[in-house]
């Protein structure tokens, strides 16, 4: 670059002869510090989120449990498990129901689809993942609940049989499959995107061997693309993960959320996520409420934590086979 | 205490910008009217918002010179607003407990001077439906409670039955829809449930909804009209103002059946005792959920103001605006723009003698 060259003529005088150093003129410094600097920044931030978690949390975690009940919602770790519990399940189904049609969508761009059209459909994912997630929740609630009720009647009345989908089904459509679904097409374009360029990251000569050996496509694909990219498939996957887990807005908009735990998915009585609930129920806290509902934030937060965890373990262990090195 | 700092801040910085707003409309208007001058915090109840919203736009027609902020935060907030005296007068949808009052327990009220709570905003909730075919309902309590706990699950079941003679009633499922999120509604709603049917609703009355009893969840008022409109043979209860197009179901009060009103509502708080053992310019109601002759199905919410202020500049801001809200016109202002339910005239003239007692 010609012009970093000519640049900030303060550094060195011509006079002094030429340091052993490399060369670090203004430019570099200041570069390098704001780079490093922003490092700490996300360090500090989240050192300052889990402070002020713990400590706001505090006052209800060792509020004793006769406490909790006059003042605040009820003993804190049973009142809070159900929708531990409801958030780890809804964006389970989230996943399950995005994750393949993620990656389909992401082979037929990189794969199968014209050059023009992969780059249209490209975009338009892309689209989808500015969609502010209040207008998600907004079609969940008057448009996907409504429509998806009689699919929810049919699948109980003759596949009621199956624990998933027992219970009496709900009248109104908005069950927990609704919320994954929604939360799914939430995920939908961040996990397409990353597998995307991950997939296009496939070295030439992989593919180009395995077609050499006879392989089809669908062979090359599973042969060449796929262990290539099976980390940062992980990795696209738990990003989508953790928008499903904190996603607030939509599911509260579109669930009917209990205190429950329960494992059925058409019914009107679904277990509430950690988010949602805290939505809901903030504006009227007070007291001890309010240290209540941010503890649960921190369970939240401890679940996203482990969750993270557990990806950066898969990714470790796929990224040794995977033919990446 | 538990003001939390964050909380504070955020207090602060929309105090900040609420009061810059008003320093921009202030600039508008050169000369003021109606003597006063000043800016004047209010915070709490959300349900009140409609109605505060247009109290304020009438008060400051009338005085040019004060700004009145009030941020329907919700009824906690409110109460611990005005407690810490980050506001000179809250808004809650009930009044404080006998453990909240005290002397000297308000950052804004003079050492020896305990708080007032003042009913000054009324508004019946109806119990709403939409079933195929059914445009009249009839329910009491006990059943009521039935279909909100899930102890009676089809519309045909003989208990609803017996209550609606003449109509046709199909043997679907019901679904029962309530506030997903911490709601005075719900408060006043389990509270009648319980006063009248304690047997079949166990729990005391709370804001947020019992986790013993299942049922379809929706979030605020919107929420419920929505999901009771667009499902199919559904129940909830909302405040009347956003009930419009559905069918309301009469409740039982005494021998009869009746549609929710606001005279009704207001006959209820006239027919309700006072909390024992309060000043006597402290307006704080215990309901009665079941006298005949009223529709005993209504939130009542509050002002909670000083019964002295430190600064007199506060007290004479108090008196103005929460003595225009109480006043009749101000009453008639809010039944017109929220749909709530006026104070009687007897009511208002017991909030007037206790604004008056305000130093």
């Amino acid at each position: 670059m010609t012009d970093t060259t000519t640049a900030p003529p303060v550094a060195t005088g011509p006079t002094v002869p030429p340091p052993q150093r490399p060369k670090r003129r203004l430019g570099d410094v200041i570069f390098s510090r704001l780079s490093s600097g922003s490092g700490f920044l996300i360090l500090i931030i989240l050192a300052a989120v889990a402070a002020f978690l713990l400590v706001q949390a505090f006052p209800a975690l060792v509020s004793s449990p006769e406490v909790l009940k006059t003042k605040g919602y009820g003993e804190f770790w049973s009142w809070v498990l159900p929708f531990a519990f409801g958030t780890v399940w809804s964006s389970l189904w989230a996943l399950i129901l995005a994750v393949p049609v993620s990656i389909g969508i992401a082979l037929f761009i990189t794969h199968y689809a014209p050059r023009r059209l992969a780059r249209t459909l490209g975009y338009i994912i892309d689209l989808l993942a500015a969609v502010p997630s209040v207008v998600f929740g907004l079609w969940g609630t008057m448009t996907l609940a409504p429509a998806t009720q009689p699919v929810y009647q049919w699948l109980n009345t003759y596949l009621g049989f199956i624990p998933l989908f027992g219970g009496e089904a709900s009248g109104t459509g908005r069950t927990l499959l609704t919320a994954a679904i929604v939360l799914a097409v939430m995920i939908l374009p961040i996990i397409t995107s990353l597998c995307r360029e991950v997939f296009l990251q496939t070295p030439r000569l992989h593919e180009e061997a395995a077609l050499a050996l006879g392989a089809t496509r669908w062979e090359t694909i599973k042969l060449a693309v796929l262990p290539y990219g099976r980390a940062g498939t992980v990795a696209a996957v738990m990003l989508g993960l953790g928008r499903a887990l904190g996603e607030t807005m939509a599911v509260a908009m579109v669930l009917s959320g209990n205190q429950v735990i329960n494992f059925r998915l058409l019914t009107s009585d679904n277990p509430n996520t950690v988010a949602a609930m805290i939505a809901q129920n903030f504006p009227e806290a007070s007291g001890i409420r309010i240290n209540e509902l941010i503890a649960a934030g921190l369970v939240l937060f401890v679940i996203t934590l482990i969750i993270n965890s557990i990806a950066r373990l898969i990714i470790s262990r796929y990224s040794e086979f995977s033919g990446a090195n | 205490m538990k003001i939390t700092k964050a909380s504070l801040a955020l207090t602060a910085a929309l105090a900040l910008s609420l009061t810059a707003c008003a320093a921009n409309e202030g600039t508008k208007t050169t000369a003021s009217t109606g003597g006063l001058s000043g800016t004047l915090a209010g915070k709490g109840s959300s349900a009140m918002s409609a109605a505060q919203k247009q109290w304020i736009t009438d008060f400051q027609t009338k005085n040019t010179g004060v700004t009145v902020n009030y941020s329907p935060d919700g009824s906690g907030a409110g109460r611990d607003g005005f407690t810490s005296g980050a506001v000179a007068f809250g808004a809650s949808d009930r009044p404080f407990n006998d453990s909240e009052m005290g002397v000297g327990k308000f950052a804004k009220c003079a050492a020896d001077s305990n708080a007032l709570n003042l009913p000054v905003y009324i508004s019946p909730i109806a119990v709403v439906f939409n079933v195929t075919g059914v445009d009249k309902l009839n329910l009491d309590a006990a059943t009521t409670a039935g279909i909100f706990s899930g102890a009676i699950k089809t519309w045909n079941d003989p208990k609803i039955v017996a209550l609606n003679p003449g109509v046709t009633l199909p043997a679907a499922n019901i679904t029962a829809v309530h506030r997903s999120d911490d709601s005075g509604t719900t408060d006043n709603f389990t509270d009648w449930l319980n006063a009248n049917a304690a047997t079949v609703w166990t729990n005391a009355h709370s804001g947020t909804w019992p986790a013993a009893y299942a049922g379809e969840a929706a979030k605020g008022t919107a929420g419920v009209v929505d999901t009771v409109t667009k499902g199919q043979n559904t129940i909830g209860y909302v405040d009347d103002s956003a009930a419009a197009k559905l069918g309301k179901a009469s409740i039982k009060v005494g021998d009869a059946f009746v549609q929710p009103t606001a005279e009704g509502a207001a006959k209820m708080v006239d027919a309700s005792a006072q909390v024992a053992g309060r000043a006597a310019n402290d307006l704080a109601f215990k309901l009665s959920r079941t006298t005949a002759g009223t529709y005993p199905l209504a939130l009542v919410s509050y002002a909670l103001v000083c019964q002295q202020y430190k600064a007199a500049s506060d007290a004479t801001l108090v008196k103005a605006y929460i003595g225009y809200i109480a006043s009749a016109d101000g009453q008639a202002s809010a039944a017109k723009s929220a749909l709530a339910a006026p104070l009687s005239s007897a009511l208002q003239a017991k909030v007037k003698t206790a604004v008056d007692s305000i130093k």
